[in-house]
Formats: C-alpha cells, structure tokens, sequence
C-alpha cells in the first residue's frame, strides 16, 4: 500500500435539472495515513462534491479517474462499503430523520458496521453505555440521545450530533465537510477535540473549510487549494493563514 | 319470499342460494333491499376505487358447522405470540364467523351475548343504506354483543376472528357485532382479523358510546392471502363521549374498513386512524363517514399507507357537518409512501359543511422514499434493505403512536415488523 487515499484525475458531474454539470475537472490527491489534510477554495470549487463522490452518494457520476483506499477500488464499493471499510463523511448539513430516534440510529450503525467489520455487535445496555460517555466529552445534553435524528436540533447540536457519530463508528478516515460552520468558539473546540481524539499512526483526516479558526485547534499537516473542479496549489499549515489574510484572489489569478 | 334470480350478474349472485332462505322480518327486508341494488360496482361512487370482482366466481356457502381446531388454535397461538400481554387479555374467539367457547376467555366486567341466541340486529345500520350491511344483516349467523355497565372501566378485550380457508374462496361470513359503553364506561378493543388462505369475511358492529364513555377500537386485519374482508362499523357517540378508531391492513387480499361515526350531542369526539401496508397485488381501503349531528364536537383523522409490488391503497373520507355543528373541529389527513413504481394510491377527501362557524382541515401527500435520508444512513454503514425498513417504520412511527393502548400498539408494531421482513435490530 504506497498510500492510504490515493485520487487520480478524478473526474465526475451531476445531472442538474436536465443538463449535465461538469464539477470535478482531475481531482489529484494523496493522503499518507496519520496524517490531516485541508481543502480551502472558493464556494463552488467542488469541495463538497469531493466528499460525497468519495462517500458514494448516487447523484453524481464518475466519469474518469480512480479513487484508492487503502489499496481497494473504492469507487466501486456501496455507501455502507465503504464506512465499513472506515470511511465516514460528517455532513455540511446533516439529513433530519424524522421518526427515527438518535440513539436506536447511532446503535443500528455501529452494529452495522461492526458486523461488517467481523466485530461483535453491541448489546443495548453496553451501547448506551458508550453512547452516553461519547455525548458527554462532546457537552451534549443528555436529551440529544432521545430525540429524533437530528430534529429540531440547532445547527450547532446537528454538527455535534456528527462528531458524536464519527466517535462511535471509529472510522480510519473522516472528511469533514465545513463541519465548523456556524459554530462558536466552543462548539469549534468541541469538533476539533473530536478529530483529534482519533488522531493515530492509522487514522487521516480531510478537512473542508474555510477558516483558519478551525485548524488553531487542528493542526493539519498539509493544505490544498480547489478551484474549479481541481486541486490547484497545495502548501504547508502556513499556506492556511496566508489565505486567511489574503483571500483565493492571488492564488486564483497565478493559476489560470 | 324474496327469491334471487340465479341468472342475475354481478357478485350477488355468489349468494343467491342462501339469500332464498332467510326468515325473519329484518333479514328479509336486507334481501329485498339487496334485490333492487345489488352489490356495488365501481360505477357506485363509494365504491368507484374498489371492485368486488375479488369475490370470485364461485357460489359462497355458509360455513361449516365444525371446524379444524388444530389449525384455529395454531392461528390463536401465533396471534398471542405477537405480543406478551395478550394472553393476559379476556377474549372472544370466533372460527368462521361462529363463537368457539373453547378457545374463549370470558370477563367479568363485560357483559356478553351471541347474536345466535338474540338475533338482534341493532339499529345503527340501515341496510338499504349500505349494501354490504344488508348482506351481512341477511345472513349473519352469529356475533358477540358486549355491554359495559355504567362507571365501569372494563380494561382490555381481545375480541380474535380467525378465519379457516382453503385455496379457493368456498364459504362467506357475516358476524354481527354491537358494543355498548353506558355512560361513563370505558373499554378497549381489540378486534383481530386472522386467517389463512381464502374466504370472504363481511363483519358489522354497531356501536353505541354513551355520555362521557370512551372506546378504543382497534382492527388488525391480518386475513388470509386470498381473503377478502369488508368490515362495517357504525358508532354513534354521545355527549362527551369518546370513540378512539385505529385500522391496521396487513394481510388478504382486498381488505376495505369503513366507519360510519356520528358525533350526536357536544364535546363528543371521534378519531378514526388507520395504517395500510400492502404489497404484491393487494388492494387496502380505508372508507370513513363522520357526521358532526351537534355543536362543539371534535373529528380526527390520519391515515398512512405504504404500498409497495402492485399493490393499490384507498382512502375516503368524509367529514359531514350539519347546521346545527358549529365550532366543529375536523381534521384529516392521508399520507402514502409509494416503494414502487406501479403501487398506487387513489384518495378522496371530502368536506360537506352546512354550519358557517367552523373548523376543518384536510390534506394528502404522496411520496417516495428521501433519497438524501437513504443515503445518510448507508453513509452511516447500515445497508440498504435495512435503511429502507428503518424509513419505513419513521414514516409510520408518529401514526401509531396514535394507538392509546400500549399492548395494542405493540402488536400493530409486531405485526408491521413481520410484514417489513427484517426489523430494525436496534
């Protein structure tokens, strides 16, 4: 295995309304394991569309290029595959499931996934157990666990309620979609706390956002530029506060 | 006399040996009531989504006398597996339309009677009114009429039809139920509707809910395959009465509830609620009629169906409100997830309202299962016939929730969890 998610001219478009939409024009991107990666660029660039393609989401079609994770073809692999194979996407906004409530939603996915993973799967008592003790170093109230998936939760709760996931499905590698939106300062805190929990030799993360604030408290290893449908520059944690200073402008203009 | 011309066409002729023979005034009257207008065809407007070509072309008997007790009490054990409280329950059991004393659990807060030994018809359904009451009016053969006495709270009865059939539709029956709640009493009840293989069941109760008395009816029809069951209830309710309706269609293969409910003095209400889950070709059709006849009454009512295969659902609803109905407050609502492209559902709200100071709502969605919520959960590692189930039972969750009686919830739950195959295992 030379790396543990390997891109190659990744290049995939949605049916819009009709007319098919160019998104991603040759996505190039390695991350080694261990270690934390940042997207920044400018709204429209294909951030997102990034992370759902690498999540499996159905809408958008691969149309070249190849994704490998830790040496499997995951293109070809389900949505349930892949976070299985320890591949978890916490959500721009996460989806409201009405109806279904949080804890027997967080207990069916990591049984799900541990039966995938030839684990045993967990017993109520022990679940909450575990689920009870994750809310809590997240500081979320204890109600949260009760109520339905993520319904009438606060934008803040929605994404703690992410971070809550990510803890008890124990994936080897998280893409946060802007997971620091909207939030405040401790709430920021409390995500980052989150990720860094999981920091280990076997775990990446890729992180999308567009503040420097998030990665204050998540110290990435490497930053990378999207515009357009492509990775146009990548930098050290440096390259993160000079476009926090500067904007895309710069970078924008000497790459075209 | 009344005599049945064996020529006639349509399903009436399917009984017209039997119909030759009824005795007794009320049952003739039914059979000359059923002579001028037959069964209904779909060009009869309440029954427009509905046909009765399920009956079959065979000549329909009366049931047997005897009956296989072996496969009665397999059904009665598999229908009391469902949920553990209810082998607690008092019951009635009733095989092919006749009572089985033996398979039977008597209570002694309710008063029992068989329709066999008074042959009383009650007074809430007219047979020239409905032709599916006149029919079950010419030829019931028995029925359990439970009273409860004023003050008392009769907690639960489970009042079980099992229904013995073979591969094809041989034999027909017609129970005749009543249930009287004096003023102030209470009961719940839980009328199943089991069965296997094919047969036609048409059951009537008549339904009488006095001043501040309060029923929960709730219907599991869990018929056989190639069953069809068209059940009729009318339910008259008093002032500050409660008459609380849930139906759960599950199994057969036409099932049709309709309720007649009449709000008849104020602070009365009425809730018919009912679930459809239906697949293959199944047909599931959910008809009510709610006449607020006095002032300050409230109607409820929320309907979910999920279709899946070929199969069609239907809801009617009528809300009446007379002139004298002011302050009426009706609410209704169906709501149908479709799985396939070829399910269907047909919907018929309708709001007739003569007094000008009122309150009524309606509304219908239709849909498909949410994509984005799909792929959230598969996201989330749970495959997907498993996430499938999971919305499925969200979609529905909030409808029974409705169900007051816990045990009669649990078993509407348990009964939705065989149909949807796997349950969630959370």
């Amino acid at each position: 295995m030379s790396q543990f998610l390997e891109i190659s001219g990744l290049n995939a478009r949605i049916d819009a309304d009709g007319q098919e939409k160019q998104i991603l024009r040759g996505v190039d991107l390695s991350i080694p394991p261990g270690e934390v990666h940042v997207i920044m660029g400018p709204n429209g660039s294909g951030k997102s569309t990034l992370s759902y393609v690498l999540a499996g989401r159905e809408d958008y079609e691969v149309t070249a290029g190849s994704v490998l994770f830790k040496g499997q073809d995951l293109l070809a692999m389900a949505p349930e595959e892949r976070a299985a194979a320890g591949l978890f996407l916490a959500f721009q906004s996460p989806v409201e499931l009405p109806g279904v409530n949080n804890a027997n939603f967080l207990r069916t996915a990591v049984n799900a996934v541990r039966r995938a993973r030839g684990q045993e799967e967990l017993d109520a008592v022990a679940f909450l157990k575990l689920a009870r003790e994750a809310a809590k170093t997240l500081s979320m109230a204890p109600d949260m666990l009760k109520r339905n998936v993520n319904v009438g939760f606060s934008g803040g709760e929605k994404k703690r309620n992410e971070v809550l996931q990510m803890t008890l499905l124990q994936p080897s590698f998280a893409i946060l979609d802007e997971t620091d939106s909207g939030l405040d300062v401790d709430a920021l805190r409390v995500v980052a706390e989150g990720v860094n929990r999981l920091r280990a030799p076997t775990f990446s993360a890729l992180v999308i956002t567009h503040h420097q604030k998030l990665l204050d408290y998540l110290v990435p290893d490497r930053i990378h530029v999207m515009a357009r449908g492509r990775i146009i520059l990548s930098g050290g944690p440096e390259l993160a506060r000079q476009i926090d200073q500067e904007g895309y402008a710069k970078f924008l203009s000497e790459a075209a | 006399m009344n005599t049945i011309s064996p020529d006639r066409s349509g399903p009436l002729a399917l009984f017209s040996q039997r119909l030759e023979g009824v005795a007794g005034a009320e049952r003739q009257q039914a059979v000359a009531a059923l002579q001028r207008v037959g069964l209904p065809s779909r060009r009869v407007e309440a029954w427009k989504y509905t046909a009765l070509r399920a009956l079959g072309q065979t000549s329909l008997a009366a049931p047997a006398a005897t009956y296989d007790v072996m496969a009665a009490r397999a059904v009665l054990d598999d229908v009391l597996a469902a949920q553990d409280t209810l082998a607690g329950l008092p019951r009635l059991v009733f095989v092919n339309g006749r009572h089985a004393p033996e398979l039977s659990v008597l209570s002694e807060a309710i008063k029992v009677t068989f329709f066999v030994d008074t042959l009383r018809f009650g007074t809430a359904a007219a047979p020239d009114r409905d032709p599916l009451v006149a029919l079950n009016t010419a030829l019931a053969e028995d029925g359990a009429q439970m009273q409860v006495e004023a003050g008392v709270d009769a907690g639960a009865l489970l009042l079980l039809s099992i229904g013995l059939g073979g591969q094809d539709s041989t034999f027909s029956f017609h129970p005749r139920h009543a249930v009287v709640l004096e003023a102030g009493a209470r009961l719940a009840l839980l009328c199943v509707q089991a069965g296997q293989g094919a047969y036609f069941h048409n059951p009537v109760t008549d339904i009488s809910v006095g001043n501040g008395a309060a029923l929960e009816h709730v219907t599991l029809q869990l018929e056989g395959d190639a069953a069809v069951s068209l059940g009729t209830v009318y339910a008259n309710v008093a002032g500050e009465g409660v008459y609380d309706s849930f139906a759960l269609g599950v199994d057969g293969l036409l099932l049709r509830h309709e309720v007649h409910a009449r709000l008849g003095a104020s602070r009365a209400a009425v809730h018919v609620n009912g679930v459809q889950r239906l697949g293959a070709t199944q047909v599931g059709d959910m008809t009510s009629v709610i006449t607020h006849a006095a002032p300050d009454c409230i109607s409820r009512q929320t309907v979910r169906n999920v279709l899946d295969g070929h199969a069609r659902g239907v809801f009617q609803g009528k809300v009446l409100v007379e002139q004298i109905a002011q302050k009426t407050d009706g609410y209704q609502m169906n709501q149908a997830l479709l799985l396939s492209p070829d399910a269907e559902i047909d919907a018929k709200p309708e709001l007739e309202i003569y007094a000008d100071d009122v309150r009524c709502s309606h509304g219908a969605t239709v849909g498909a299962l949410d994509d984005e919520q799909l792929f959230y959960l598969r996201s989330r590692g749970v495959p997907e016939a498993q996430a499938r189930q999971m919305l499925i039972e969200a979609f529905l969750d909030e409808t029974l929730a409705l169900i007051a009686h816990e045990g009669a919830q649990a078993l509407c739950r348990a009964m939705l969890a065989r149909k949807g195959g796997v349950g969630a295992s959370a």
